[in-house]
């Protein structure tokens, strides 16, 4: 059944959601902490073990699919909706400020990726 | 005739983003296929109109949520919001390898607090070429650097005036906004082509919607990765920048 897969992906985010914001009142951060990639841990740990032991479904493994092939359509939507104005319109400094991040932070990939010990290119 | 059908898309307002987001990424994929055979991504050319029309909507409505403060398509708002976002990230999860995962695991934890440091370092140095001398501004506006959720809840956490915040904001869109141009055009030079890259990108850049949409023009096989580690980078942001970072920079102003 299809609705196994998409309940089982809801299990998932509100059992990740709620860690976070649990984790986040513990440290005292007024945030959710890593509550998505909980989420996605529980998601990869659960469908590893099913693996093993028994076998989801073909209907519910749609169910989880289908959201998946939504993501980038999601994606497009959440790009529509942004405040682009703002990200612009506030001055140089910001722009600076996110620029700078961004370029710094694009050169320390293959700096760290390498350092991890990556044998393979 | 033309009022009825105002209605009924005002009225199915999810659906109708629906419809609306389908059209979109089918111009930017007829877009890609002709314009750039293909070189470029359908998706990123769909993610970039997408950016463009927000700007257009808040040009056109003075409104903050880009193209879903036109009333007719407030369903884009909900489509894009945190909760369908963040279930899809979840989703995309499912079929991703825990070995790959165990791979990364220390240096794409360590990632993460390096991003946090470095853009909160850079962001506070501006700041201070700026000319901003408080340790509570420059934090703020270091913090920005990191995300534009980590910028607000540090300022609010030390207190800083609502323009500095309006300001950390402000610089953390304009990182969510070139990683999501940027990265497919330079993933190929800093190697952002497997999942154990893509999870220290996920950890430096860790803006989620940035992280997301990038990688999904880039190659979607590494969404989970980059995904993974950046939705843990808000909150580390969170822990640090108020705390342990904003003691530092108060030490040395």
């Amino acid at each position: 059944m299809v609705i196994y897969g998409v309940a089982l992906l809801s299990f998932c985010m509100l059992v990740g959601m709620f860690v976070g914001d649990v984790l986040g009142n513990l440290i005292g951060v007024q945030a959710n902490v890593g509550g998505v990639g909980i989420a996605m841990l529980l998601l990869i740990f659960l469908s590893n073990l099913n693996d093993h032991r028994l076998q989801l479904g073909a209907p519910t493994e749609f169910g989880i699919n289908f959201w998946s092939a939504m993501y980038i359509p999601i994606v497009v939507a959440m790009a529509a909706k942004q405040n682009v104005i703002a990200a612009l319109s506030s001055g140089w400094m910001a722009i600076i400020a996110g620029v700078a991040a961004v370029v710094a932070s694009f050169m320390l990939i293959p700096v760290i990726a390498r350092f991890g010990g990556r044998r393979d290119a | 005739m033309l009022e009825v059908l105002t209605q009924v898309l005002a009225k199915n307002a999810l659906i109708t983003a629906f419809a609306f987001v389908g059209i979109l990424v089918w111009v930017s994929y007829l877009l890609s296929d002709k314009l750039t055979r293909g070189h470029v991504h359908g998706s990123a050319i769909a993610i970039a109109i997408g950016l463009l029309l927000a700007y257009v909507g808040g040009k056109v409505t003075g409104g903050t949520k880009g193209v879903a403060d036109f009333s007719l398509l407030a369903g884009v708002g909900v489509m894009g919001g945190a909760m369908f976002r963040d279930f899809a990230i979840v989703a995309t999860a499912f079929g991703a390898h825990l070995d790959e995962l165990k791979k990364a695991g220390i240096v794409g934890a360590l990632s993460i607090v390096i991003g946090v440091v470095l853009s909160f370092t850079i962001g506070a140095i501006v700041a201070v070429a700026f000319g901003y001398k408080d340790a509570v501004s420059i934090s703020t506006i270091g913090a920005g650097a990191a995300t534009y959720i980590v910028g607000p809840v540090t300022g609010t956490a030390l207190g800083a005036s609502s323009d500095i915040i309006a300001l950390s904001v402000a610089a953390g869109l304009t990182k969510s906004v070139l990683v999501m141009v940027g990265t497919p055009l330079v993933a190929a030079r800093i190697q952002l082509d497997n999942p154990y890259s893509a999870m220290i990108y996920g950890g430096l850049m860790g803006t989620t919607s940035g992280v997301a949409a990038g990688l999904a023009a880039t190659d979607p096989k590494l969404v989970p990765y980059g995904a993974m580690t950046a939705t843990f980078y808000t909150g580390v942001g969170c822990l640090l920048a108020p705390s342990v970072l904003f003691l530092i920079v108060r030490a040395i102003v």
